[in-house]
């Protein structure tokens, strides 16, 4: 637990002194949704309609913009060597870089994402729904993203492979992120999407850590 | 041990192969069940770049486990300026880098150490410290493993040279 913590307490102490990595998500986020905005008619309806696709997929794109440096950084000075001999397991360190990359990342864009819906016209009774779904879909963007940059940390141009391999990943927690904001637009219940957005983050949290560290320890090949 | 030979000779894919860091590309290696806790210094020296000497150095104290107290003795021991130590890493010296990523051999004793080119970036003086802190680890029992196309100091106990050919 303290080797997490370790971990963890490392991952902000570095947000800290390189913020412009860590706040270029949140920007990014903002920047796309309102363009969106800004590109459509003034209290056009289909904005609304449209707003769960564009909250997602720009919540998507701004977090794979920090995680190609997830593990690279740590191959390059030699910190994955020291990681990979300790005696925490490898699973655990992988588990805790994850969640500290959802800390810095995905969270700030779920508490971004209810001022952007509601200006992109999401009824507000439709808010706590998208919000609740980026909650949960933001941290499987991270493992799942998190799993592909584990496996090309190694490879020489493994940030152009890093998006080609994620978006087929995660492309059903985004069809049940948005299906669930629809649903609320819509009047009808929103529950089964988001049970389903829950178990694809209970799978990832349980499988990717392992299958993560396993792909860490090839990069040393 | 002392490990020598030219450059591509395979000194490093040993050493990394020793650690269980890669599989051997051919051969078999046997693993004891129970393995020796062992400290690695690579080519690496696991510093990140953006953190001061005493950062790098309490993170991997809080990750294995140690306290934190012994950071300051660590970097007392390898002579690493006062001044330098609170600069973030990316604007030391080579040699300094070096010397805070070999104080990581004191924060804990560990009986196996697996060194890859410890001297790289070390000036005469870093040499001299290094020399002790080695011959006080084989006084005290300690195994080494160590890479190096400069000659060890002589003397330290009980050196055995192989050079390895390609």
């Amino acid at each position: 637990m303290s080797a997490m913590l370790a971990i963890f307490r490392r991952e902000l102490l570095l947000a800290m002194r390189a913020r412009t990595e860590w706040l270029m998500p949140p920007f990014f986020f903002i920047v796309v949704v309102t363009l969106f905005g800004l590109g459509t008619e003034p209290n056009d309806p289909k904005l609304a309609a449209f707003a769960p696709a564009i909250l997602w997929v720009a919540a998507l794109l701004s977090t794979l913009l920090t995680l190609e440096r997830l593990f690279r950084a740590d191959l390059e000075d030699g910190t994955l060597e020291q990681l990979c001999l300790g005696a925490t397991p490898l699973a655990v360190v992988a588990l805790a870089k994850l969640l500290g990359h959802w800390a810095l990342t995905g969270l700030p864009l779920v508490l971004l994402a209810a001022p952007l819906a509601v200006g992109l016209g999401v009824t507000s009774a439709s808010v706590p729904t998208l919000v609740a779904g980026l909650a949960l879909g933001t941290p499987c963007i991270s493992l799942i993203g998190g799993f592909v940059a584990a496996l090309t940390v190694g490879l020489p141009r493994g940030g152009l492979l890093l998006p080609a391999l994620v978006l087929p990943l995660i492309t059903p927690a985004l069809i049940f992120g948005t299906g669930a904001v629809r649903a609320a637009q819509q009047g009808l219940d929103a529950g089964a999407p988001l049970y389903f957005l829950a178990a694809i983050l209970v799978l990832s949290l349980t499988l990717i850590p392992w299958i993560a560290s396993a792909a860490l320890r090839n990069a040393f090949d | 041990m002392h490990l020598r030979g030219a450059n591509g000779a395979g000194k490093s894919s040993l050493l990394e192969v020793l650690a269980g860091l890669r599989r051997p590309a051919a051969g078999v290696l046997r693993r004891n069940p129970d393995p020796l806790p062992l400290h690695w210094v690579g080519h690496r020296n696991a510093l990140n770049p953006h953190l001061s000497a005493v950062e790098n150095l309490r993170f991997w104290c809080e990750f294995n486990g140690q306290a934190v107290q012994r950071v300051a003795p660590a970097l007392d021991r390898l002579a690493l300026p006062a001044g330098a130590r609170r600069r973030a890493v990316r604007t030391l010296s080579a040699g300094q880098k070096r010397r805070t990523a070999l104080a990581r051999l004191v924060l804990a004793p560990r009986p196996l150490w697996l060194l890859d080119e410890p001297l790289d970036g070390l000036d005469v003086d870093g040499i001299a410290t290094f020399a002790g802190l080695l011959s006080e680890h084989l006084k005290g029992g300690g195994i080494a493993v160590v890479t190096s196309h400069q000659a060890l100091p002589k003397d330290l106990p009980a050196v055995r040279e192989w050079t390895l050919q390609r």
